[in-house]
């Protein structure tokens, strides 16, 4: 199974039009990759389907850079 | 089954995107040969509709921009149908919105604007529409909107939303009278929760999912699909001696009392 990191960028950038590149672990879904708020709430989505869990409200909230998505989806795969 | 609509033209307002209601409604239209017609409102959700239509090889018959909340542009929206198609024989609506500040906590904290502003977008869009399509609507047809059970009963933090959607189920039924000598029904599917980008900004929104998968007579959530098939009925002449009606697609959550 490919790692986290990978399984969540192939979905930022089917999800976002973006260039594999501009994903590092500290680029920030609105900033760097041009997210708006209703992107944010769909990659939460494709995430929840992806790694098959739920993220509450305020943990989703919580989810400004492409690392704070790993990192907390790492933190609850173990 | 699968010519049920053939040759009739359907507007569809409200794909935001493959999660969208309107996108499962679309799927079954376009299955029973429907020639659709959408309209967007963000660049966005054109965005999302133009690559959902190519990804899945249907072919829209038009696209135009409409903003609900602003009677010119729906004037505009539908003379651009009746010059580019003329007659059309369904809407299917599915609009909504409220400030995510009041899907939470106490409907008493509603502030005037966000309750007037849900009113107007979920509500008073259906009527505005209506009001503007009838001309295009020469030959009869269907309009379909999207409620929930949040409108009856009091369901948490959907608040401001609940109201606006028993507002929308009244306008359902007098509209279904006025429309009515024109050969035109009006009427409504209350889908139980659909994981969609709106559902999602109501707080606490998995919770709800976990109730019907545990307490609906058919023990399973409801998708987006199904939501599609029942609106394909409303759509086509199998429900012709129906309207005024809110039909209930919820596994049904409704008629369970505890």
């Amino acid at each position: 199974m490919a790692d986290v990191f990978d399984r969540v960028k192939d979905i930022i950038v089917d999800r976002l039009d973006v260039e594999e590149s501009k994903v590092t672990m500290e680029a920030s879904f609105k900033e760097d990759l041009e997210a708006d708020s209703l992107d944010v709430v769909e990659l939460v989505m494709e995430l929840e389907d992806e790694f098959d869990m739920t993220i509450a409200d305020e943990e989703a909230e919580k989810i400004n850079t492409v690392g704070d998505a790993v990192n907390y989806i790492n933190s609850t795969q173990e | 089954m699968t010519n049920l609509l053939e040759g009739k033209n359907i507007v569809i307002m409200g794909v935001a995107s493959e999660r969208s209601i309107a996108w499962g409604i679309t799927s079954s239209l376009h299955k029973a040969g429907a020639n659709l017609i959408f309209t967007y409102r963000q660049d966005r959700s054109y965005k999302k509709l133009t690559k959902l239509l190519d990804k899945h090889d249907i072919t829209a018959k038009l696209i135009v921009s409409c903003d609900v909340a602003n009677d010119e542009s729906i004037t505009e929206a539908f003379s651009t149908i009746k010059e580019k198609i003329g007659t059309i024989h369904g809407i299917v609506h599915s609009v909504a919105f409220a400030n995510r500040e009041e899907l939470q906590g106490e409907y008493a904290d509603t502030s005037r604007d966000g309750f007037l502003l849900a009113q107007e977008i979920s509500a008073y869009s259906l009527v505005a529409v209506t009001k503007a399509a009838k001309d295009l609507m020469t030959e009869g047809g269907s309009i379909v909107t999207q409620t929930y059970l949040g409108a009856e009963r009091v369901i948490p933090n959907y608040n401001v939303m609940g109201v606006a959607k028993a507002s929308l189920e009244a306008s359902v039924r007098y509209l279904a009278e006025d429309m009515g000598k024109y050969g035109v029904r009006v009427n409504a599917v209350s889908a139980g929760p659909i994981r969609t980008l709106s559902a999602k900004g109501v707080s606490g929104f998995n919770e709800k999912l976990g109730m019907i998968e545990e307490k609906a007579p058919l023990r399973k959530n409801v998708d987006q699909d199904q939501v599609g098939d029942a609106t394909l009925f409303f759509m086509s002449e199998l429900s012709r001696g129906i309207t005024g009606e809110v039909l209930h697609v919820d596994s049904g959550y409704h008629i369970i009392g505890g």
